[in-house]
């Protein structure tokens, strides 16, 4: 909402400057966004007439005007091709200092002499419209100052209004706010009683006086259309952010600024016979003011009459029956239609208006009469017209609740005490009818007042008109208990820490992805869930893999000459299940460049699988719980050898391996990324340690190096190795692979140590080597393999 | 004895004369080894007179030992020379920079999240989460936000299935905790929200911390207490806080917190807008019907809420003046939060 600040002191004298009336706006939760000069600063800028237009001898697009300034006639080149001959437009004299710091002064344009300048609103920055001259109410006199004929010493007030406050969307409610905030009296322009001229009328019924509790209409006629709205009226406008246009229009604009009733003007010849408020039927159809057709629907309420809709009631009127600046007939429209019939049609429909905004808000059910007076009144000040009698349709009044407020409850949501005088005052000073009495107050809200229903609504009312800054600032009072710590639970921080300290940074990237982006590197087979109104078609899905959205922020820095890459990210994924959603949290990252950062004694080497896996191992360490086991697999993203399926205790524990060369080439990724991805709740859930005996024994380590085929993994050694070896060992590890010379090709060595130990007895010779024989013959029976000397 | 003497002022030339350990060795073993001069003139004992034989023998052990000890100190000079020539060719660069991974770093609205929840963990909040697809019950009904409600409509709402959408705050964890625990409650919801609008000062994705306190005697003073306290440790400055009215359908008194601009201290800059004050926090009391929803008795128990966008503090806090950054995820960027 935007006023003119010299309005509001109209309304009411409030003694405050600028400054203080928007602190003290914003402090009672009006916030006050901008205050603004109605018109910057320039000088010598006067009303003009333009007396007589000539063409220019020698440019085409340019005329020379002769202007009266009120004392002398100059002749001025002008290039707007909307000057005429009696338009007043403001001239610039010679002399005259435009906002733009540039001084006017006698020139030659093409050889002909100018003295000074008519001006278009964009040069006196008075409108970013710039197109042509600013035509000047006629009733303007030339000669007189643009700032005072304009009244242009003024300021724009902008508030941003909260959706509960519809009744400060009128210079009314913003004088009450005032009012109740400094105590000084609020007055109300006069309305005066409309007198009966006319015989036209034109009847309302309203179908249901739910959708529509209040309808008031008049029809005047013989409208003077060569008038034009004053000067005070158009600025008014302007300053609110409205275009003025015809007396009718203009002032049914103003009733809504000034009131906070939307208005809306008839053209009368075009409404045949009565009109009703109904709801509109399937099929019907209804050309728009900004000449939009809508197929409507009983959703939408319209005006109609005997031929079908003229208007969508509250929103925006009908082509056919509009109002223009030749319409001498009108029919008046203030009608208060209920909020929740209007609310979220308009922005259904993308039109809202101002007056759906303030029919969504709830406009005061009780100011339709008085509104449509003071139109009436306005109109015939203007342009003349006779008027009809009213018509009213309105339902029985809505009864306005009745609130308790406990004074007790007072005290205790706001966390201290007011005098009960205090209360009482400022609940008066909102307009509320108030009742004292032991408990607290008995309040009744006004019409307006749509948003108070409730004790706490009086509460804020109360905190809010006393000052927030009033109420004490105090700890909170210490009820707290010690509370669980799930020990065997790996918070999400140190899985994050853990990754950090091996180089990763933390990404965060979109939960919505591309669709092909996420089917390429998705192990779903169901398509991702996608968003019916996504912000754009590269984030259109529901991811279902963390993958899709670090693989971009590679790009992205691979593009930005980044050498080296580690990412991770946590986050949900949401995966399709049925009619459901699983919403999943899962912690991946991805990895390329080089293993380690750039150092000086050559040891680079690109990132390859054991490097990824180690960080994979790494985290799932950190619940002290079973290591991950790692099976070779086949996923769709993935490189067919290097891809490994991970579980943890028999749980899916995700995938980690090399992204595979073609679905990196679709992604326009360099080959040799890798990538992992974990579901936080198995690396989350780890083991509270269980202390077991350490023995005092020595161990005993025996190596044993095995040729077996390529096929055979080195994990499944080392399992069999392990259970063969008995519960003597107490490791089993791999500490070489060989391949080359001594190894037949297409084989390959793998060398375990045994750790032998016991925990009552030094363990002997024989111990190891029937440890180590039944190792060596299981090995040779599952796997074929050969011991190497 | 002139002749022990001669031998051993040789030895102990010998001695000084070795300029290794091995050659050391080899005057030890020559002149006490065995075979050694000075110890063969031991064994020569016999051949002096009877009487003589003690004075001799004696001398010669003096001799010897004045030799041995003369190796020893030579021996322990030849060590200490040779260890330090060899520290010195082992000396390394102290300049080079270390080897093997370097630490990468969280995200700055991690960064900034994990100090929020810091913070409020001290006061005995706990931290829990909720869905991101939510129902438009939680996300909107039970706050207070019927269909149509102009409020709703503000939120510019992702819309996933019919019935469902991605959440516009995480405001509805404060209903899902009421649900699922008796109150009195103290949380925070840290997680991620949405809203269908991106420009220079929104993206389509962001972050916020909700706070819900239910208990038996909380007013709004406390509301005041809790978040200045919070305002003044996040920034670890004593900085002015305000509590200005406003509107939240779920609250009520509702009020946005200001807070004296970190960039001018008050003096009005471009990122106020000139004001001096800093919008960073929306909050208020548990509104009665948001009780309602969730089968809490409002005259029993009463409450407040907060909720704020954890990419602004974290923008004012480490200066950072363009949202979009969080979300390129560029390393020069992230990397600056390590």
């Amino acid at each position: 909402m935007r006023f003119s600040a010299n309005w509001l002191t109209e309304w009411i004298d409030h003694g405050l400057t600028d400054q203080e009336l928007a602190d003290r706006l914003t402090m009672a939760g009006l916030e006050v966004d901008a205050i603004e000069a109605a018109a910057p600063e320039f000088s010598g800028v006067v009303v003009g007439e333009v007396l007589a237009v000539e063409p220019h001898p020698d440019a085409d697009k340019l005329s020379v005007c002769r202007v009266s300034d009120g004392e002398g006639e100059h002749d001025v080149v002008c290039g707007a091709d909307n000057v005429h001959v009696g338009m007043r437009a403001p001239y610039a004299q010679v002399g005259a200092e435009l906002p733009d710091g540039t001084r006017i002064r006698k020139a030659k344009l093409r050889g002909v002499a100018s003295s000074g300048m008519l001006c278009s609103p964009r040069e006196l920055r008075l409108s970013e419209e710039g197109a042509g001259l600013m035509a000047l109410p006629q009733s303007l006199h030339a000669g007189t100052d643009l700032r005072t004929a304009l009244a242009l010493d003024d300021r724009v007030i902008e508030l941003d209004l909260t959706p509960n406050r519809g009744d400060c969307l009128g210079m009314i409610g913003i004088a009450r706010e005032v009012g109740a905030l400094t105590g000084k009296p609020v007055c109300r322009p006069p309305v005066e009683e409309v007198g009966t001229e006319s015989e036209r009328k034109v009847g309302v019924s309203v179908e249901d006086a739910g959708d529509c509790p209040a309808y008031a209409g008049r029809v005047i006629e013989g409208i003077d259309t060569r008038a034009e709205s004053p000067v005070w009226l158009q600025e008014r406008l302007r300053r609110a952010g409205l275009r003025p246009i015809s007396p009718v229009v203009d002032v049914t604009n103003y009733v809504m600024l000034e009131l906070g009733q939307p208005m809306h003007g008839f053209r009368l010849e075009a409404l045949q016979g009565d009109i009703s408020v109904r709801r509109a039927r399937k099929g019907e159809r209804l050309i728009l003011l900004d000449d939009r057709e809508l197929e409507l629907d009983p959703e939408l309420l319209v005006i109609a009459d005997e031929s079908g809709p003229v208007a969508l009631a509250g929103i925006m009127g009908g082509r056919e029956t509009g109002v223009d600046a030749r319409t001498a007939d009108v029919f008046l429209e203030s009608a208060c239609f209920a909020p929740t019939t209007i609310a979220g049609k308009a922005r259904s429909l993308g039109m809202q208006t101002d007056s759906s905004h303030r029919f969504e808000r709830g406009v005061d059910p009780e100011i339709q009469e008085r509104a449509l007076d003071r139109a009436t009144n306005l109109i015939q000040q203007i342009a003349g017209g006779r008027a009809g009698e009213r018509t009213l349709v309105r339902g029985s009044p809505v009864a306005r609740p009745e609130i308790r407020l406990r004074r007790d409850r007072l005290r205790a949501v706001l966390g201290f005490e007011l005098p009960d005088d205090r209360v009482s005052e400022i609940l008066k000073s909102l307009w509320l009818e108030v009742i004292l009495d032991d408990a607290g107050w008995k309040v009744t809200p006004p019409s307006f007042r749509h948003d108070l229903g409730i004790e706490e609504d009086l509460i804020e009312e109360v905190a809010r008109i006393h000052g927030y800054d009033q109420v004490p600032v105090e700890s909170l009072p210490a009820h707290v208990r010690p509370g669980p710590v799930p020990e065997a639970e790996i918070p999400l921080s140190r899985l994050r820490q853990c990754l950090v300290e091996r180089g990763y940074q933390e990404a965060i990237t979109y939960s919505f992805v591309d669709e092909t982006a996420d089917q390429l590197l998705s192990e779903q087979t169901e398509p991702a869930i996608p968003l019916e109104n996504p912000i754009s078609s590269d984030l259109a899905v529901l991811r279902t893999s963390l993958w899709p959205g670090l693989l971009a922020a590679l790009a992205h820095n691979v593009r930005r000459q980044q050498g080296r890459v580690r990412l991770f990210e946590s986050g949900l994924k949401f995966i399709p299940q049925d009619d459901d959603i699983k919403q999943e949290k899962w912690v991946a990252g991805v990895a390329w460049g080089a293993s380690e950062p750039e150092q000086w004694d050559g040891r680079d080497r690109p990132v390859d699988f054991y490097d990824i896996k180690a960080d994979v191992e790494a985290l799932i360490a950190l619940g002290d719980g079973p290591a991950g086991d790692y099976t070779a697999d086949r996923h769709p993203a993935l490189h067919p050898g290097q891809t490994a399926r991970i579980s943890v205790a028999g749980q899916e524990a995700g995938w980690v391996g090399r992204l595979n060369p073609e679905t990196a080439g679709r992604l326009d990724l360099p080959e040799d990324v890798y990538v992992f991805e974990l579901p936080l709740a198995v690396v989350a859930s780890g083991r509270i340690p269980s202390y077991t005996q350490v023995s005092r024994y020595p161990a005993v380590r025996r190596d044993l190096a095995f040729v077996v085929d390529e096929s055979v993994p080195a994990g499944d050694l080392v399992a069999v190795a392990r259970e063969a070896a008995g519960e003597l060992a107490t490791d089993v590890r791999v500490f070489d692979v060989y391949r080359g010379k001594g190894v037949d090709s297409g084989r390959k060595s793998i060398a375990l140590g045994l750790i032998l130990q016991d925990s009552s007895r030094t363990l002997t010779d024989e111990d190891a080597d029937k440890a180590v024989a039944a190792v060596c013959r299981q090995l040779e029976g599952r796997f074929s393999a050969t011991v190497r000397d | 004895m002139k002749e022990v003497e001669q031998l051993t002022r040789e030895a102990e030339q010998a001695v000084d004369d070795a300029e290794d350990l091995r050659s050391l060795d080899a005057v030890r073993v020559a002149w006490l080894g065995k075979k050694g001069r000075l110890t063969s003139l031991l064994k020569s004992l016999g051949d002096l007179p009877k009487e003589e034989r003690p004075q001799a023998g004696q001398a010669i052990n003096e001799a010897k030992q004045a030799v041995q000890a003369r190796i020893e100190a030579r021996r322990e000079h030849l060590e200490r020379a040779a260890r330090e020539e060899r520290m010195a060719r082992e000396s390394v660069d102290v300049t080079l920079a270390g080897r093997g991974q370097r630490r990468g770093g969280l995200h700055p609205v991690t960064r900034t999240l994990e100090r929020i929840e810091e913070i409020f963990r001290q006061a005995g909040f706990g931290v829990v989460d909720g869905p991101e697809v939510e129902d438009e019950f939680h996300n909107f009904e039970a706050l207070n936000m019927p269909e149509h409600h102009p409020a709703r409509a503000m939120q510019d709402t992702f819309f996933v299935r019919p019935g469902e959408v991605l959440r516009t705050h995480t405001s509805p964890v404060q209903i899902r905790s009421m649900q699922h625990s008796e109150p009195p409650l103290r949380i925070i919801a840290p997680g991620r929200v949405y809203r269908c609008d991106s420009d220079v000062t929104h993206t389509p994705m962001f972050h916020q911390v909700e706070g819900l306190l239910v208990d038996r005697e909380v007013s709004m003073s406390h509301l005041k207490g809790v978040l200045t306290d919070f305002l003044r440790h996040f920034f670890e400055s004593d900085l002015a806080v305000r509590f200005r009215p406003s509107y939240f359908p779920f609250t009520e008194p509702s009020a946005e917190v200001d807070m004296e601009c970190v960039i001018c201290g008050g003096q009005g800059c471009r990122v106020c807008s000139g004001t001096g004050w800093l919008e960073v926090l929306g909050c208020g009391m548990v509104h009665p019907e948001v009780f309602r929803h969730v089968d809490i008795d409002s005259e029993t128990w009463r409450g407040y809420a907060f909720g704020m966008g954890v990419e602004r503090l974290a923008m004012l806090r480490y200066g950072v003046d363009d949202l979009r950054l969080f979300f390129e995820n560029d390393l020069r960027f992230l990397r600056q939060f390590a």
